[in-house]
């Protein structure tokens, strides 16, 4: 079986990126599982976050692998926004999580910082139906451009008709 | 003028449509317009058992379908600590690094064939053949293998396994050495690449490009030497990284990595360890057909693997490896029940295509066929 997940911010304030990201304060909570640092942020606070962690000569994240997204409906904040960071010079990962809820799915678009987030929100916007403020081409990437609703909702069925 | 090209385009290597603008024979600007194969694949994962996504994760990047298999067990394995015993390690390194000369030649010979030079592509597939009846011998199935399991592999080779990798590893640097010599120092060849579709390392990071093509502009990263798992810690290769960043920079590093694979294919091959290939974990690994026709409680480990699936502990797990293309990654998460909450792939070549308009604009148009070789693009892998 797994080891419990450590969730105690005092254990884990060493970690060089928690310690940039309170440096700025804007940790909400942490997670160690499984070998894997989870940080989470306020949605209003990630692009400053995402800078911090890419400018920072104690964390140096410069290149970002992966921007999903999970619905966790019926539960609210709905949406989770997830960012895989990765350090080549440092050779370790972090996980961002940004909560977005079901009411107003929107939150700031990474664009400005790495360019490379283009097509990943392009495919939640069109998957999941999030609003990326800022993002110059927010069009559908992999549905049609008529299509309804989002496919990766919790609440759109698996097989048949809506 | 704006021109269509694709999405039933012989060299966009599967459905891809490109807009491109042009002035003269200048592109000025170059939209990808993608989706014509999306199946709704992470979708699909959340209705099935875990055991049972294995077989959609071939059919996202069907020219390294072991690779993918890996990624998603990897990450599966993650989530529940299991144990992996060493030959399975070896065999999934063995495999991987088949999969990866395999994968190189597909595109290597249509790479080729879309500038201009056809016999490469005869000889690729030459090639491509011994390893798809190895893949046939080792799994039943030539392309959409379905060989790992979570927690191992699904059988042991059969006997005759080992000596057609041993052939195949024996003669293939001669192989390598026909191909360098249709290619490496051929004029029209050099004409058509050398200088063209340049992409800088910091571009590399700034657009999400990973693998042959980052490091053929200087990025020395690969997750097999810097993020080792599967074992990959225990083999000794070198990283081939170019500085030049152009199509011909990323020819020649292919070259070398095919090389470089085949060197670890041997070391896995000669290192092969004895013992189990499936970890002991009977409530996730299906148990041997012997025990399950003499033993009561392997029978019923079993049947409930098979109609209820096994549950995985609650959490989410990002895993990572170096596919032929970059940076293949599975996040996974688990909410403690016997289907994937969320799995999401992170496709190399959905980053990679993202820099296919900085590589083919202010370039002449007949480049643009080069550029989209080069970066070695997967359509399936990019829509899912």
């Amino acid at each position: 079986m797994p080891q419990p997940a450590i969730t105690d911010l005092e254990q884990l304030k060493d970690r060089p990126a928690v310690a940039a990201l309170q440096a700025a304060s804007l940790v909400e909570s942490v997670k160690l599982d499984r070998d894997e640092l989870t940080i989470y942020i306020n949605r209003a606070d990630i692009r400053q976050a995402c800078e911090t962690l890419r400018e920072s000569p104690q964390t140096k994240f410069n290149f970002l692998c992966d921007v999903t997204c999970v619905d966790v409906f019926p539960s609210e904040p709905r949406f989770e926004v997830i960012y895989h960071l990765l350090s080549h010079s440092r050779k370790e990962r972090v996980r961002l999580i940004a909560k977005v809820p079901g009411g107003d799915p929107s939150i700031e678009s990474l664009m400005g910082v790495w360019p490379s987030v283009n097509f990943f929100e392009r495919e939640i916007f069109d998957l999941f139906g999030l609003r990326f403020l800022g993002h110059p081409n927010l069009r559908r990437i992999m549905m049609p451009e008529d299509w309804e609703g989002h496919p990766l909702r919790k609440d759109y069925p698996v097989e048949g008709y809506r | 003028m704006i021109l269509n090209m694709g999405p039933q385009h012989p060299s966009t290597h599967g459905v891809l449509r490109l807009l491109l603008e042009i002035d003269g024979e200048t592109v000025v600007k170059c939209i990808p317009d993608i989706g014509y194969l999306h199946t709704g694949i992470e979708k699909t994962c959340e209705a099935k058992f875990y055991q049972q996504v294995v077989p959609l994760t071939d059919r996202i990047d069907y020219l390294c379908p072991m690779t993918n298999n890996l990624t998603y067990c990897l990450a599966v394995e993650k989530l529940l600590q299991l144990e992996i015993p060493p030959r399975a390690q070896y065999l999934r390194v063995l495999l991987n690094e088949l999969t990866r000369i395999n994968s190189h030649l597909v595109w290597l010979g249509t790479h080729a064939l879309d500038i201009g030079a056809m016999t490469v592509f005869l000889y690729c597939f030459r090639e491509r053949e011994q390893l798809l009846r190895i893949f046939e011998n080792v799994s039943g199935q030539r392309m959409m293998t379905s060989y790992f399991r979570i927690g191992g592999v699904s059988l042991d080779p059969p006997l005759d396994f080992w000596s057609k990798v041993k052939d195949f590893i024996d003669k293939f640097p001669k192989r390598v050495d026909e191909y360098e010599g249709l290619l490496t120092s051929n004029p029209i060849w050099i004409e058509r690449t050398r200088g063209v579709a340049h992409l800088t390392a910091d571009d590399c990071i700034a657009l999400g490009v990973s693998g042959p093509t980052a490091r053929a502009s200087g990025i020395d990263w690969d997750l097999r030497r810097d993020m080792p798992y599967s074992s990959y810690e225990k083999f000794k290769f070198k990283v081939p990284v170019a500085a030049s960043g152009d199509v011909y920079a990323r020819y020649l590093l292919r070259v070398q990595e095919l090389r470089e694979s085949n060197s670890i294919a041997r070391q896995a091959l000669e290192g092969m360890p004895q013992g189990p290939f499936k970890s002991d974990a009977p409530k996730v690994v299906l148990p041997d057909r012997e025990k399950m026709k003499t033993q009561m409680e392997a029978l019923i480990y079993h049947f409930k693997i098979v109609t209820e699936g096994f549950s995985v502990p609650a959490g989410e797990v990002y895993q990572a490896v170096e596919s032929p293309r970059g940076e293949m990654g599975y996040y996974v998460r688990s909410d403690g029940t016997a289907k994937p909450y969320r799995v999401h792939m992170r496709g190399a070549c959905f980053a990679n295509l993202h820099a296919l308009e900085k590589l083919c604009v202010g370039r002449l148009l007949a480049d643009v066929v080069a550029a989209i070789g080069s970066i070695d693009i997967v359509l399936g892998e990019i829509d899912r």
